[in-house]
């Protein structure tokens, strides 16, 4: 650990015996905490099974043996939000599909982390215009990494996953919103609703204004 | 032996032999004087009154041999306030083309007799229908709404529905051009996203407080018989499930540990391909087809370009036809390969098999990346020919090196470990034999497809049925097994992987005679205008027969009804059947050996 350029010194002037000056260095907890906390989270975050569409296939060419994803420590893809750090949203979110993923996302404890894969993903893709596609899934959660692709490919995928990597690397235990009362991105999404039409339940002040804007102009 | 006479032997099917399509109408229309041509231009079929229809389907299944409902379409005639049903019937023991029957109803109150009952192929097609076009189909033991959900207001795939993103109605669009312009749809949305309400609706905020509706029933049935009390409960397998291979739902309802029932959940992937595909161009649809059974890209092209080729009148020269082989039955490798893989880590052999045979998709991934510039989404057949060209070089190998070495070497040696390692393996047989049993006369009336239909006993393939491209030119058998169960259906995957290596070993001499022949039929294309009518196209897809059913208007450039018949889809319609009465951890290696992708079911 000594050697990890990644764990800086603290300049001090506290004099060192020259014959150790090699094996020490003086730092303070924060600062050594925080790649230590990084560092063992970065290297295993694991994901969630959770295929939706085509990229789902590239996803699992990632996780298998020709791009190995366990050099990432990344391998443990488990079953159960309840396991998981990582949602790879892995292909296009409908809106039948959406209270699901919303409802799995919240269940996963933090620390987690969304990665949007795929154009369809990122907003909407070539299905965007569909009436039974959500045009983005970032219109529901807070997304991490964007990976553009229709669909990515495995290469695209790790360079995802090595961003999200270098985003680990610059959070620090004094200000992760997971330990804050109210931190920003922690709280609960709320489900969305199956109605007429995909209901975001934030909007539903907006929805009543609209259609009262209506019934108003059909009286007048 | 002939395949007739293999269908014989396998089970009861009809004694009655079907005569050719043009016979089978004339003989219809001795019997039922009220049946008229379709008279539109470059249409086929018959049209037959609703109150007729079931007596006609019953006479052309009973007594003119032709059993197969293979494909139920929905249609919206806007222009003559009508709404059509499509149907295409097929002979199972003659083969060759389809007698089609239309039915047109009035648009305000369309009503149609359910062939359900007798056709049990039709349900989920039927579902389909009454979802998207607001047919009803009286009769029907189930009809709901199966790829959007309940409360959904409208009939999306009417002409006159518009989704909230809406612009106009033929693409490219007209308000984008000339200068390209960029426009955020979410900006022009009240909302700021993909959604519209009824004018004036206003959410009580009530509805939504109990959220376990779009989950079904979770339900605890009480035994009330004497004696042992035991008690019945539903359970929801997905959509989020590792073994259900995508997004797809099953609500299933036990008695301790068997299958009493079995609903299918589908429509978490419904991407609205064909509503999105009746404004694009033509050329525009062809990488939507990829995306349809995202594993067979190359097959979905081919069956696509077919069809639209019969509509253009328009014939592929000589090298893109065998190229086109090539890459279908490449794909058809690539398909029951990862099949295979997933059966078996279905049923507990976790991963390792899979492993054994992707290292030989990747492979063939690698040349299509080379000859298309994408691994999985192709893009790669045009109307009339192919996008490029073979590549020179495949990892830097000659090309024709690259595929003999796989076809000769590769394949083979790596087919020969697999079965060596799971064929005769006795664990693999004892959760594959015997279970997920669906009989012959079953398949057929279920409009069972592809590996499906011939592990049961029906030796039914598209190439040899109704042969398209070269195939009739080719020598390959009909891969068919007898048993109707899981392990059945594994050996015709296996046996058609050794067929389709044998079939591409027959066309890498002609791609080497053809070497430096053109690719495309006159120049390439982009805005290609037909000439208009109806055209039905069907292939063989390593999942089942794909058709596509496309319409358009003489000269036009956007098709007006474009419909896919998904194999995987109509697939599933038998999997309660074949489910009842196994355990639930059979369930998933039932799922595994029909061999779904949900692009393509919900589409």
């Amino acid at each position: 650990m000594t050697a990890d350029a990644s764990i800086p010194a603290l300049e001090s002037d506290i004099a060192i015996p020259d014959d150790v000056k090699d094996n020490v260095f003086i730092t303070n907890i924060s600062k050594l905490l925080d790649p230590v906390y990084n560092w063992s989270r970065r290297n295993s975050v694991w994901p969630m099974v959770f295929g939706l569409a085509c990229c789902a296939i590239e996803m699992i060419c990632t996780a298998s043996s020709r791009y190995d994803l366990a050099r990432f420590g990344m391998e443990v893809f488990r079953a159960t939000p309840r396991q998981s750090d990582l949602m790879i949203v892995s292909g296009t979110v409908t809106k039948k599909m959406v209270p699901t993923i919303i409802r799995l996302y919240n269940q996963m404890p933090e620390p987690r982390y969304v990665l949007s894969m795929g154009a369809c993903a990122n907003g909407g893709g070539p299905f965007k215009e569909g009436y039974n596609v959500v045009d983005g899934i970032d219109k529901f959660l807070p997304v991490d990494v964007y990976v553009p692709g229709c669909p990515p490919t495995p290469q695209a995928l790790i360079h995802g996953l090595i961003s999200l990597q270098e985003k680990i690397d610059q959070q620090s235990l004094a200000t992760v919103p997971w330990y804050r009362k109210n931190g920003i991105g922690t709280e609960i999404v709320p489900i969305p609703v199956l109605g007429p039409d995909l209901v975001d339940i934030r909007q539903l002040d907006l929805i009543r204004a609209e259609a009262k804007k209506v019934t108003e102009a059909e009286a007048a | 032996m002939s395949e007739t006479e293999m269908v014989m032997e396998a089970g009861d099917a009809p004694v009655v032999y079907a005569s050719p399509p043009e016979e089978a109408l004339a003989d219809l229309k001795e019997r039922f004087p009220d049946i008229r041509d379709d008279d539109r231009p470059d249409y086929s079929g018959v049209i037959v009154e609703a109150d007729q229809l079931l007596a006609v389907a019953m006479a052309l299944r009973e007594e003119l041999g032709f059993n197969y409902l293979s494909s139920v379409t929905g249609v919206d005639l806007i222009k003559d306030n009508k709404l059509e049903v499509v149907y295409h019937v097929y002979s199972i023991e003659k083969g060759g083309g389809p007698v089609v029957l239309k039915v047109q109803i009035d648009r305000d109150n369309p009503v149609v007799p359910s062939l359900t009952p007798y056709w049990p192929g039709a349900d989920f097609q039927e579902r389909e229908i009454w979802d998207l076009f607001g047919i009803k189909f009286d009769g029907h033991p189930d009809l709901r709404r199966i790829l959007m959900w309940e409360e959904f207001q409208g009939f999306p795939m009417r002409k006159d529905w518009r989704e909230a993103f809406y612009e106009e109605d033929n693409k490219p669009f007209g308000s984008r051009w000339p200068g390209g312009d960029v426009i955020r749809a979410e900006e022009l949305n009240r909302y700021g996203k993909n959604v519209t309400y009824p004018d004036g609706w206003i959410p009580t905020g009530e509805e939504y407080e109990v959220e376990t509706d779009m989950y079904g029933e979770v339900a605890v049935q009480r035994d009330e018989t004497p004696g042992l009390k035991t008690d019945k409960v539903t359970v929801n397998m997905g959509p989020q499930h590792p073994s259900t291979h995508g997004v797809f739902r099953m609500v299933v309802t036990l008695d301790g540990e068997t299958i009493v029932a079995l609903k299918p959940v589908m429509g978490y992937l419904h991407r609205n391909h064909e509503k999105i595909g009746e404004r694009n161009t033509f050329i525009q649809n062809i990488p939507y087809t990829d995306r349809l059974d995202y594993l067979s890209s190359m097959s979905n092209n081919h069956g696509y370009v077919l069809a639209v080729e019969k509509l253009l009148d328009i014939e592929p020269p000589e090298r893109a036809e065998w190229i086109r082989i090539l890459m279908v039955e490449l794909t058809r490798i690539v398909n029951h390969a990862w099949a295979l893989g997933f059966l078996l880590n279905d049923i507990g052999a976790l991963q390792t098999p899979m492993l054994y045979l992707y290292i030989e998709r990747e492979l063939i991934l690698d040349f299509f990346e080379a000859a298309a510039g994408s691994r999985m989404m192709c893009n790669y057949m045009r109307f009339g020919g192919l996008a490029f060209d073979l590549p020179e070089r495949v990892r830097e190998q000659p090309t024709m090196a690259y595929l003999n070495e796989l076809v000769y070497e590769r394949l083979p040696t790596a087919m020969a470990e697999f079965e060596r390692l799971i064929t005769g393996n006795e664990i693999a047989k004892a959760r594959m034999q015997g279970v997920g049993y669906l009989s012959a006369e079953d398949a057929i009336a279920y409009s069972a497809a592809g590996p499906l239909l011939r592990a049961s006993g029906v030796a039914y393939d598209v190439r040899r049925a109704q042969p398209y491209s070269y195939y009739d030119q080719l020598d390959f058998n009909v891969a068919v097994r007898y048993n109707g169960d899981i392990y059945d259906r594994y050996l015709v995957r296996v046996d058609e992987i050794y067929e389709s290596i044998k079939i591409i070993k027959q066309v890498l001499p002609h791609l080497e005679a053809t070497e430096g022949q053109p690719i495309m039929t006159g120049k390439p294309q982009y805005a290609v205008r037909v000439n208009g009518g109806e055209v039905y196209s069907r292939v063989e897809n390593p999942k089942g027969e794909l058709g596509y059913y496309v319409t358009a208007q003489r000269r036009a450039s956007n098709p007006d009804r474009y419909h896919i018949r998904a194999p995987s889809f109509i697939n599933l319609t038998a999997m309660e059947k074949m489910s009842i009465g196994h355990k639930v951890a059979d369930l998933v290696a039932i799922l595994g050996s029909i061999d779904i992708v949900l692009g393509e079911v919900d589409r």
